[in-house]
């Protein structure tokens, strides 16, 4: 938790000379708390809107334009409405199952944003187990939406909570052994560690060559069907299943899922960053020198790629039926994962790498 | 083929087939009930008619009577006909169904028996189609009565 | 073999779903009642009724002129092929011969409404199969022919364009040069359809070989358009029983012999190519001539039994008209084609999954008032 920013420190410093060294502490994790979760909600909001921009420039259409110039505070206004909504729920649920179930997306969720290296300091748990961190705890998710389609009790949320429940456990899979072709390359699971690999060494996704360009195809398709996003969006599939796990939720509840699907996203997006594209470094160094230059531009402007390819995705493609996301998953997917992982251990013995 | 050549074939199928053509472009056979089912099963098999798009069910209300006016088509062969079964019977009226010859005719009869009661034998899942299993009465026939939902003119 | 004995030992439940009548695959208020197994249907049984207006009881009220205004009503997407087909079984029964200007323009405005309806089903099936950009590339073209019908008709949808011995008014004066600018603006937009879906691998593996129907049981079921066309039916009103125009232009019917959900999807890409043609055919030399055979100002058909078949966009569209003399119909039965083609559902849908009953019904593409009529 060091933020050498000249404000941070004079923030840290502020607290300690008022406080006992133990409240001054605990003080500082909840600002940084407060810090995360805003940034958690404003990054979730502008995403939404960001995905109904593209989504309209896909679809020959202008999107929001009337609440700020460019539509900027739609989100803010929808998400407002969101809270002032009263939060109705059928009678025979299982109270205590479906209001906890949207705090399980979601927390798992901000939990998992923490861990990340927005840049070489803003990092707010650099801890050296990173990516299994980051991976377990993305994956608790999944409870979330099992407990809200289980307790809601409608047919149409539990078909929709069961097909998450087995496509998020099929795909866990290859999103981990994409991970791990990666992590033997780096040979360290902490996040700021894989990066400074990267510093020297170029971005992984060039210092692995074969082996990590496909390892990071199978990591963008498995993290697509993680998020749960078309082409994989068989959980809420609209057209099938009304609106999935999430039929009987509304008001602020509906929005945690809501909110956390593209928190998910941004999530995947920044694995992808963090592992395939140096995370907060410049591209051929070009900001190197400058040491004013906020790092993290690059890290956002990367991962806004990243996520700009997941819209264009979901935007494009119909979706697939629950049978071939499995038969993508077991017979596809995760013989090309293992034979790849095999392949990048060779690349890496025989010394191959960029 | 010509209506004649079908009205030769056809009436060696049953006793009492009427024929006619008036009133009507198509060659008209009106079945007496009982054998309507043996009767249909014919034009659908034989050789010679292979009458087997079944392209319009009608129930109908002439008034004293009530029944069914099958619109058949063969499609290799081109000919057109429509039989026509008639039942007196107005409290419980009774018909065999077709629909184990032309599928298609399932989901029609199930129409018919909602808005003119004509019950179907052999028919697999007779039900209210459109209105409700309490509705009552049945609309399509002429002396149905609804002062409510009606605007007679 | 272990696998499918251990699927037959393990223990199942079926359970029930109710599948509309709201609900966004259904498109209208169709209810589905389902029977599943996990994610595999085992039966569905239609109920109907929940846009049911009596129209053939309020037809047996109206004078034949009112008649035309209520089939807008009942395929709302092909609405003035179902004028068309009340108008000509009149004609027919008061012997009246409409004059080739009539007649040209009655097919024109029918492919156009044809052309309109296929759009609106080419943007729908592909959200239906969760590809949403679709039906905004659909509506940018459908706004043209709308626009178009707006001009001559006055309306967008429910046209009523058609009157018993000809039609409403003459074509507007830009009519030509406007179908014409949408035939070359929709020439290039078409090939486009194809690049955005028809070629995509998630669509061809959702719609390749689901729902199929075979020829016999197309026949059998009556499932007629493009569904039956789709297994090789050839079912094509305007081929097989011409009227209006079609029997002096030339165009080849759509027949795919596959029988699955792209199939129809083919038949239905095949058939916008066609009725471009068609209007391409007729459109530079409509003759001169009267726009309205008189007729008298209160219809009476002659007593008898009157059968007039179209080919709306869904499929055959029948109307039966039984005339005892009177200023009304005796009785009015239109035989439409998305009930029969209803009827197939439950014979190709078991066994398949519950994203497979959606693709099909995609592909049949419903209009719940034609059905409930």
């Amino acid at each position: 938790m060091n933020i050498p920013l000249n404000i941070t420190k004079t923030i840290h410093d502020w607290i300690f000379s008022i406080m006992p060294e133990g409240l001054a502490t605990f003080t500082e994790w909840v600002l940084i708390a407060a810090a995360y979760l805003a940034l958690f909600a404003v990054a979730g909001l502008y995403l939404v809107l960001l995905e109904r921009k593209v989504a309209a420039w896909f679809q020959l259409r202008l999107g929001p334009n009337r609440v700020g110039p460019w539509g900027i505070f739609q989100t803010m206004a929808d998400a407002l409405k969101l809270v002032s909504k009263e939060l109705t729920s059928t009678e025979k649920i299982d109270k205590f199952l479906y209001n906890l179930a949207p705090y399980f997306v979601i927390v798992s969720a901000l939990i998992a944003i923490g861990v990340f290296p927005f840049s070489r300091q803003f990092q707010a748990f650099d801890i050296n187990i990173g990516v299994f961190f980051l991976f377990a705890v993305s994956s608790i998710g999944v409870i979330g939406i099992l407990l809200g389609g289980w307790a809601s009790n409608n047919k149409f949320a539990l078909i929709g909570a069961m097909r998450s429940g087995l496509q998020t456990i099929s795909y866990e899979l290859s999103v981990g052994l994409s991970i791990l072709t990666m992590v033997l390359l780096t040979g360290s699971l902490q996040l700021s560690e894989i990066i400074e690999v990267q510093r020297t060494g170029g971005w992984l996704i060039l210092q692995g060559h074969i082996p990590a360009i496909i390892a990071f195809m199978i990591f963008m398709i498995a993290g697509t069907a993680e998020t749960n996003r078309a082409p994989f969006d068989l959980v809420e599939a609209e057209s099938e299943l009304g609106a999935g796990f999430h039929t009987e939720y509304s008001g602020m509840k509906f929005a945690y899922f809501f909110l956390a699907e593209f928190i998910n996203m941004f999530i995947i997006a920044s694995i992808a960053v963090v592992l395939f594209f140096g995370g907060w470094l410049s591209p051929f160094g070009i900001t190197d020198e400058i040491t004013w230059f906020p790092e993290s531009i690059w890290f956002l402007i990367k991962v806004l790629i990243i996520i700009f390819l997941m819209m264009w995705f979901r935007w494009t493609f119909p979706r697939l039926r629950v049978d071939q996301l499995l038969t993508l998953e077991w017979k596809y997917l995760l013989p090309i994962n293992l034979v790849n992982l095999v392949l990048m251990a060779i690349i890496i013995w025989l010394n191959w790498t960029i | 083929m010509k209506n004649e050549d079908l009205q030769n074939i056809i009436n060696g199928f049953g006793e009492n087939l009427e024929f006619t053509t008036e009133e009507s472009e198509f060659l008209n056979v009106i079945v007496p009930k009982e054998q309507l089912h043996e009767v249909c099963n014919q034009l659908k098999t034989n050789s010679n008619l292979k009458f087997d798009y079944l392209y319009c069910l009608t129930g109908m209300d002439w008034g004293t009577d009530l029944g069914v006016i099958y619109h058949l088509e063969s499609t290799e062969l081109k000919h057109l006909i429509v039989v026509k079964v008639k039942t007196d019977d107005r409290e419980n009226p009774t018909l065999d169904s077709v629909c184990d010859i032309w599928r298609t005719a399932e989901f029609h009869e199930m129409e018919v028996f909602d808005f003119f009661g004509i019950k179907f034998n052999n028919h697999p899942n007779l039900k209210r189609l459109f209105l409700t299993p309490d509705w009552d009465g049945f609309p399509l026939r002429k002396d149905y009565v609804d002062e409510a939902n009606m605007i007679v003119k | 073999m272990v696998e499918k004995e251990i699927i037959n030992k393990m223990k199942t439940e079926e359970y029930f779903v109710n599948m509309g009548p709201q609900h966004p695959a259904a498109h209208g208020v169709l209810r589905l009642l389902l029977t599943i197994d996990g994610e595999i249907i085992k039966n569905v049984d239609p109920d109907l009724g929940y846009i049911h207006r009596s129209i053939e009881k309020m037809c047996e009220r109206d004078s034949y002129q009112q008649i035309v205004h209520l089939t807008d009503r009942m395929d709302y997407l092909s609405s003035h092929i179902n004028n068309e087909a009340v108008c000509l079984a009149v004609e027919k029964g008061l012997d009246i011969e409409v004059s080739d200007r009539v007649k040209v323009i009655r097919t024109i405005v029918s492919e156009l409404t044809r052309l309109a309806s296929h759009q609106l089903w080419w943007g729908v099936i592909g959200m239906d199969l969760g590809a949403l950009t679709t039906y905004f590339y659909a509506f940018r073209d459908r706004e043209m022919i709308n626009d178009i019908f707006e001009e001559t008709c006055g309306a967008r949808l429910t046209m009523n364009y058609n009157v018993p011995g000809g039609l409403m008014f003459d074509i507007h004066p830009n009519f030509v040069n406007r179908v014409k600018e949408f035939l070359a603006h929709f020439k290039t937009k078409l090939p486009e359809y194809d690049r955005l879906l028809t070629g995509n691998v998630i669509f061809q593996k959702r719609t390749k070989g689901v729902g199929i129907l075979t020829k016999e049981d197309a026949i059998s079921y009556g499932a007629t358009g493009p569904v039956g066309r789709g297994s090789g039916f050839a079912c094509d009103v305007r081929k097989t029983h011409p009227y209006s125009a079609y029997d002096r232009v030339e165009f080849k019917e759509a027949l795919f012999t596959e029988g699955d959900s792209l199939a129809r999807y083919k038949v239905r890409i095949m058939e916008m190519w066609e009725s471009m043609s068609i209007i391409e055919q007729l459109i530079d030399n409509i003759p001169e001539g009267d726009i309205k055979t008189p007729t008298k100002a209160v219809i009476k058909l002659p007593k008898g039994e009157y059968y007039q078949r179209v080919e709306a966009a869904r499929g055959e569209l029948g109307v039966y008209i039984n005339s005892t003399g009177t200023k009304n119909p005796y009785r009015v039965k239109f035989r439409s084609a998305g009930f029969s083609n209803l009827s197939v559902l439950n014979h190709i849908t078991k066994g398949a999954k519950i994203a497979d009953l959606v693709a099909t019904m995609a592909s049949f593409d419903f209009v719940i008032p034609d059905i409930d009529r």
